[in-house]
C-alpha cells in the first residue's frame, strides 16, 4: 500500500481487496464482543481535520481510531485560528508539529489533500475533498455490495444523479472498475462532468431502462448547496426521472440492493418507503464505514513508519 | 513418550526434517490423549470436563493443529469439543517492526470462553510473545476459567514467563536455526523441519 490515501486510484485490485478482507476480518473478530476495541495503533494520533461539515464521516473515523486505540483530535475549521486567516499548510504543519501520525482531511477545495500530502511526514487520508474524490465511502460501497452479494466481479452497479459533483461517484466508478464491477451512470446530460467519456463506465440518460439489469442501484445525493445553476428545471421534474420510487424499485430484479451515501434527501431523489425498505442498505453502510475505516488506519498506520 | 529412536527414517521427506507425516500424526494423538486425561478429572458428567474444553488456534497453523486434535479428542473420549481461533495480528508487539500483514480468521464457538477451559494451540512456541498476544486477545473476548497451551513444538528459547501445558515435541534448537511446521491444511503435507539461518 501507498503511505496515503488520497483517491480510489491509489488502489490497486490487491491493495483494495486487502483492504475489503482486512475490514471483513476486523467486522468478524469484534462481532458479538463486549469489548471493541483493539491495542493496534496505541501511542498513535490520528487528526481529523475537517473544513466541511460532516457526522457521519468525522464520527466514523473517530470511532474507527478510538477502537484500535489511537488517540483522535477533532480539528474543524469552525472555532479555529482558520477563521483568523491560517493557511492548510500552516494549520497542518502545527499539527504536525504536535506529533500526529495520520491526518484525516476534508475540504471543499479539490485536490486539499494531495497539496497536504507533500508538507507532512505522517499518512493523509482524503475523506473528501470538494468534488474530486471520497475514497474511503468508495471501499465501504464495494465492502457493502460485497458482503450483500457475494461477489464485486461483474456485479452491475448504476450510479444515478448528481455524478458531476459528487466526489463519490468518481471514487465509486474508479474503485469498482479496479475491482471487476460493471457501472453505469445514469444522470440528466446536465449533471454528467465533460470527459465522462473516459471514464471507465457506461452512461445512460434513462433510469427506467438501465435498472432492470442493476445488481446495485446506488443513489446520489441532490447536493443543494451545489445545485446554483438550473441543472434542471425543478425538484419535482428531477424527481420524476431521477428519483427511486417505490414503482421503479419493483422493476428491479429479485437480488438487487439500493444504496445511498447519504445524507439522504428523501421524496427528492430516494422515496423513504424505498429507503426503509429490506433492499436498502443505507444503515449498513454505515456500520460498514467503521470497520473499513478501521482497516484503513491499520494498513496505513499499523507498521513501521516509513 | 519418548518416541522409539529412529535407525533408518527413511520416512522423513527431506535430511533437515525431523518429524515425519506419521511422527505429527502420532504426536497430535499423544497430545488429545492428555487432553483427555487432564480434562476428565476436572468434570463429574461422564463426558469429564471435556464440555467445558474450548480448543482456540493461533493462526496460521494453529487453528488447523487445534481442529485436527478435537477431532482426536473427539474419536477418542466420544464426546464433541469445541473449536475456535483467535486471530493475534492487531495484538503483536512487533508490527512496528515488521510491518502490518494480512489478518486471519477468529472465529469463537457459539457460546463464547466464558468459564470454560480455553486450551491455546499453536505450532510453534520459541519466544513466547505470540502467546501473550494471545493472552491479551483472549482478555478482551471474554473472561475463561482457565487458560492452558498446547503447542506441537517448544524449540526453547522464551523471552517471557511463559510455558506449554502440553508439548508434542520438546526441539533444542539454537537461535540462529529456523523451526518450520507444515501441516497438509496449509502446505499440502505435513513434516517439522529444522534449517540453518534465519527464516
Amino acid at each position: 500500500m501507498k503511505r496515503h490515501l488520497l483517491e480510489a486510484a491509489d488502489l490497486d485490485r490487491a491493495d483494495a481487496t486487502l483492504v475489503l478482507d482486512t475490514a471483513a476480518q476486523i467486522d468478524q473478530a469484534l462481532a458479538g464482543r463486549e469489548v471493541k476495541k483493539l491495542p493496534t495503533l496505541r501511542g498513535r494520533t490520528v487528526v481529523n481535520l475537517f473544513y466541511e461539515d460532516s457526522t457521519r464521516t468525522r464520527i466514523s473515523f473517530e470511532l474507527a481510531a478510538k477502537r484500535l486505540s489511537a488517540d483522535v483530535l477533532n480539528f474543524s475549521a469552525k472555532g479555529s485560528s482558520v477563521s483568523k486567516g491560517e493557511s492548510l499548510k500552516d494549520t497542518a504543519l502545527t499539527l504536525e508539529a504536535m506529533g500526529s501520525d495520520a491526518i484525516v482531511v476534508r475540504h471543499s477545495a479539490s485536490g486539499a489533500p494531495h497539496r497536504l500530502a507533500n508538507w507532512v511526514r505522517g499518512s493523509v487520508v482524503n475523506a473528501g475533498d470538494g468534488t474530486h474524490e471520497h475514497p474511503t465511502q468508495a471501499l465501504l460501497d464495494a465492502y457493502t455490495i460485497r458482503h450483500r452479494l457475494g461477489r464485486l466481479e461483474g456485479v452491475r452497479v448504476a450510479v444515478v444523479g448528481d455524478v458531476l459533483h459528487s466526489r463519490v461517484a468518481r471514487s465509486n466508478v474508479r474503485l469498482l472498475h479496479t475491482l471487476g464491477a460493471e457501472v453505469t451512470l445514469v444522470a440528466p446530460p446536465t449533471l454528467l462532468p465533460v470527459g465522462v467519456g473516459s471514464w471507465p463506465a457506461e452512461v445512460s440518460y434513462d433510469l427506467d431502462v438501465v435498472l432492470p439489469k442493476a445488481d446495485v442501484v446506488m443513489m446520489l445525493r441532490v447536493q443543494a448547496e451545489r445545485m446554483n445553476a438550473s441543472y434542471f428545471p425543478s425538484a419535482r421534474e428531477y424527481s420524476r426521472r431521477y428519483g427511486l420510487d417505490a414503482r421503479r424499485m419493483g422493476a428491479l430484479g429479485d437480488e438487487a440492493i439500493v444504496m445511498h451515501p447519504g445524507p439522504m434527501n428523501r421524496g427528492m431523489e430516494i422515496a423513504a418507503e424505498v429507503a426503509d425498505s429490506v433492499r436498502s442498505t443505507i444503515v449498513e453502510q454505515v456500520g460498514n464505514g467503521v470497520s473499513v475505516r478501521m482497516a484503513v488506519l491499520y494498513l496505513l498506520l499499523g507498521g513501521a513508519p516509513s | 513418550m519418548a518416541r522409539q529412536p529412529e535407525p533408518a527414517r527413511s520416512d522423513l521427506s527431506s535430511p533437515s526434517a525431523v518429524l515425519s507425516a506419521a511422527d505429527v500424526t502420532r504426536v497430535v494423538d499423544r497430545m488429545a490423549h492428555q487432553l483427555i486425561e487432564k480434562c476428565a478429572g476436572a468434570g463429574d458428567d461422564a463426558a469429564g470436563g471435556l464440555a467445558d474444553l474450548v480448543l482456540v488456534g493461533i493462526p496460521t497453523r494453529g487453528a488447523p493443529l487445534a481442529r485436527r486434535l478435537a477431532a482426536r479428542v473427539e474419536a477418542f473420549a466420544g464426546s464433541p469439543v469445541d473449536v475456535g481461533a483467535v486471530d493475534i495480528t492487531l495484538y503483536r508487539d512487533d508490527l512496528r517492526m515488521r510491518g502490518v500483514r494480512a489478518l486471519e480468521e477468529t472465529l469463537l464457538p457459539e457460546g463464547g470462553i466464558d468459564g470454560r477451559l480455553v486450551v491455546l494451540v499453536d505450532d510453534v512456541l520459541y519466544s513466547g510473545r505470540s502467546v501473550r498476544a494471545a493472552l491479551d486477545a483472549l482478555r478482551d473476548l471474554g473472561r475463561p476459567r482457565a487458560v492452558q497451551l498446547a503447542v506441537l513444538v517448544d524449540r526453547g528459547h522464551r523471552e517471557l514467563p511463559i510455558r506449554a501445558d502440553y508439548v508434542g515435541k520438546n526441539l533444542p534448537t539454537s537461535r540462529n536455526q529456523s523451526v518450520r511446521v507444515r501441516l497438509a491444511e496449509v502446505d499440502g503435507v505435513d513434516e517439522v523441519v529444522v534449517t540453518e539461518g534465519e527464516q
